[in-house]
């Protein structure tokens, strides 16, 4: 199993989740987040007082899958996360050791059913 | 509303009857002191037509009107002035100095004087209670928008505020109310009495459109009366401005709002305005035309929400969609409000305001004008009907008690009981209150699903539907009770549906809506709804179009999915992160 972890624009956030219900992926989880990468920082006013924010908003979607579906999740979140603007963000994967589901105690691939 | 008191009879009768009354009695209470009978009336006396000086201070304020019954003895022009001073060390002196018919005419004064105080005093509270509706607005139409554009709506809550004054201090007060005639309520002086223009016209009658007087507050306006006149009228032409700034929220280019609070302070909100409040010609077709008492409005349903509300749907029309409202089949989205609790606050003001919105339009608490009583209930009563009919009807239609469209419901029975408020009964109320939310709700869907028009806040729901229908209910359910006089009609002779009934001749003739008997005055009203929606619908879509082929009336931030108006056009983002 994978736990595939993407920075994106937040306003991308409802065409990935609608590609990665597409691939019935059995949850997801979004997070509002803010960061710095390559963007570029925004200048913002108070009073005629410009300050600098480096940290710019952006979502984190982490999602469980299969490993024999880690390719095709990924390539669907890259695409519908794309612009080709600098900003666009990263897809992260990890190795996951196990899955519970609370509920039923079940473990590994079947938890994730 | 503003028309009776500063030419109807019957306010005027009523004052002028108390002040001989007083005067009765302090005459048959004092001794004689076997003066001369007055030679001739003061010279001082001042007529109806005499043009008035401006009264920068007050002082001779309301002094005019005590001396408009028959002078009981030659006191001189000199005489006429409040307690000075002297009198009151003469008093203190010898308590049992025998009371002079000087003294008499300077107590008449004193009523006379303290009476228009009252009114002034009134006046300017309810223009503060307004003025404070400002608030409610925009936190209504923030809370009904999106985070990323909350100090968007904000500013122009707060800029309409600004250009609409300096609009109305340069020429909309002057176009609206500069030929209203006597300030009434406000010590009867003549200051803005100068014809209006077209004046006359149309077959002989005087179809006044604008008036012609009292630009940039002249030295020649230079008046309590006057200024607080501008005052009260200030606040409500900015409710009417800030109406369109929810119907086109989250994309307006702040270049295009700014000049568009000149344009709507100048020219479309005065204009309709003159021609109801302003003496012009939907407020004589009942002098003109025997058409009950002419048109109507109480506080304004019409001649401030309705244009607000079709100015804001024209404006919403041309400047387009926000991104993402529509889809490509044409069904619309839901984009929610970000801050429904403030929404819900910003209604409570509204209504609060209100309370200074319909009562203070009497302009004036003494004589006949104590109405302000059930005016205020009646608008409570609506403002009810209004929440809870729209509430259970979004549940039986919906299933949800839906609060935004509550919250909706709310404001349009304030918004429809505006006009008919100062004529109808509490009954009536709770009925138009209902109407107008169901006719909110509506005109809501309509204007989402048939025109595709996107108005993120209902504003044209709220005050341009539920707006034309209170105009017409005075028309229907005005129960005669009150307004004889109003227009310059029903206090002395009066034309029932189309029957003249004599001068001098008939019992005071309030506004008297179908129901009652007259259809000439639910005629006058269908005139004036037609004439409002045509103007100011129009008006705005001419003005919004070519502005548009100028320069940009949408913000580009609009369409970029990265921006945000806040962020675009401020740099000042509403909700920071520190």
């Amino acid at each position: 199993m994978t736990k595939v972890e993407a920075y994106i624009r937040t306003h991308l956030v409802k065409q990935v989740q609608d590609a990665l219900e597409e691939l019935h992926v059995s949850g997801l989880t979004v997070s509002d987040v803010r960061g710095m990468g390559h963007s570029k920082a925004v200048t913002h006013t108070f009073r005629g007082n410009q300050y600098v924010t480096s940290l710019n908003p952006r979502a984190k979607i982490e999602v469980l899958v299969h490993d024999e579906e880690v390719e095709e999740v990924v390539q669907s979140i890259q695409r519908a996360a794309h612009t080709g603007e600098v900003g666009d963000g990263k897809i992260v994967l990890y190795k996951v050791d196990d899955v519970v589901r609370i509920r039923t105690g079940e473990r590994g691939d079947t938890a994730l059913k | 509303m503003k028309r009776p008191f500063f030419n109807g009879p019957k306010r005027l009768g009523v004052f002028v009857a108390a002040c001989a009354t007083l005067l009765a009695i302090f005459v048959s209470t004092t001794p004689a002191h076997g003066q001369n009978p007055p030679a001739q009336p003061p010279a001082a006396s001042p007529s109806a037509a005499a043009p008035s000086k401006p009264d920068p201070t007050g002082a001779n304020t309301g002094l005019g009107l005590s001396t408009s019954t028959p002078p009981v003895d030659n006191a001189s022009p000199a005489g006429l002035n409040a307690w000075s001073a002297d009198d009151v060390k003469r008093w203190s002196k010898d308590p049992k100095a025998p009371v002079t018919n000087a003294d008499l005419l300077k107590a008449l004064d004193a009523a006379g004087q303290n009476a228009v105080a009252l009114n002034i005093v009134w006046t300017l509270i309810t223009g503060y209670l307004v003025m404070f509706m400002q608030a409610g607005f925009a936190m209504v139409e923030t809370g009904f928008c999106r985070r990323r554009n909350a100090t968007h709506v904000m500013m122009l809550n707060m800029l309409v505020y600004g250009t609409g004054l300096i609009g109305w201090w340069i020429a909309g007060f002057g176009l609206m109310f500069g030929s209203v005639g006597q300030l009434g309520t406000f010590g009867n002086a003549s200051i803005l009495t100068q014809p209006n223009l077209l004046h006359p016209a149309i077959g002989g009658h005087d179809f006044g459109i604008w008036g012609t007087h009292a630009f940039f507050l002249r030295p020649s306006v230079y008046d309590v009366g006057v200024y607080t006149l501008f005052l009260f009228q200030m606040v409500f032409m900015d409710t009417a401005a800030t109406i369109p700034t929810g119907a086109m929220a989250e994309r307006w280019s702040f270049p295009s709002f700014l000049l568009y609070g000149l344009v709507i302070s100048i020219v479309i909100y005065p204009f309709y305005g003159s021609m109801m409040w302003g003496g012009g010609g939907l407020s004589t077709l009942g002098v003109n035309f025997g058409l009950g008492h002419g048109a109507v409005d109480w506080a304004g349903s019409s001649v401030i929400h309705a244009v607000g509300g079709f100015v804001g749907l024209a404006g919403a029309k041309v400047i387009g969609p926000r991104r993402g409202k529509f889809n490509k089949d044409g069904s619309p989205n839901a984009i929610p409000g970000h801050n429904i609790p403030m929404a819900f606050i910003g209604a409570f003001i509204l209504a609060f305001g209100w309370f200074g919105f319909n009562p203070g339009s009497s302009l004036g608490a003494s004589g006949g004008n104590m109405r302000i009583a059930m005016i205020a209930v009646v608008t409570m009563l609506a403002s009810a009907a209004g929440a809870v009919t729209a509430c259970l009807y979004m549940k039986w239609k919906t299933g949800k008690f839906d609060p935004g469209m509550s919250i909706n419901g709310f404001l349009a029975g304030l918004v429809a009981i505006t006009a008919p408020s100062g004529f109808v009964d509490a009954t009536c109320a709770v009925i138009i209150g209902a109407i107008a939310a169901l006719i909110c709700i509506w005109a809501c869907g309509f204007v989402e699903r048939k025109l595709k028009i996107d108005d993120p806040v209902g504003a044209f729901g709220v005050h341009g539907a539920a707006g034309i229908w209170g105009v017409i209910s005075v028309g229907i359910f005005a129960d005669g009770s009150f307004g004889a006089g109003y227009n310059g009609t029903g206090a002395t002779e009066y034309v029932l549906n189309g029957v003249h009934t004599g001068a001098n001749n008939v019992p005071l003739m309030g506004v008297t809506g179908c129901l009652h008997g007259d259809w000439g005055q639910l005629i006058a009203n269908l005139i004036a709804a037609v004439i409002c929606i045509t103007w100011a619908f129009g008006s705005a879509y001419v003005y919004f179009s070519l502005q548009k082929k100028i320069f940009p009336l949408r913000s580009p931030a609009a369409d970029d999915p990265e921006e945000d108006l806040d962020q675009a056009e401020f740099g000042t983002i509403a909700y920071v992160h520190n």
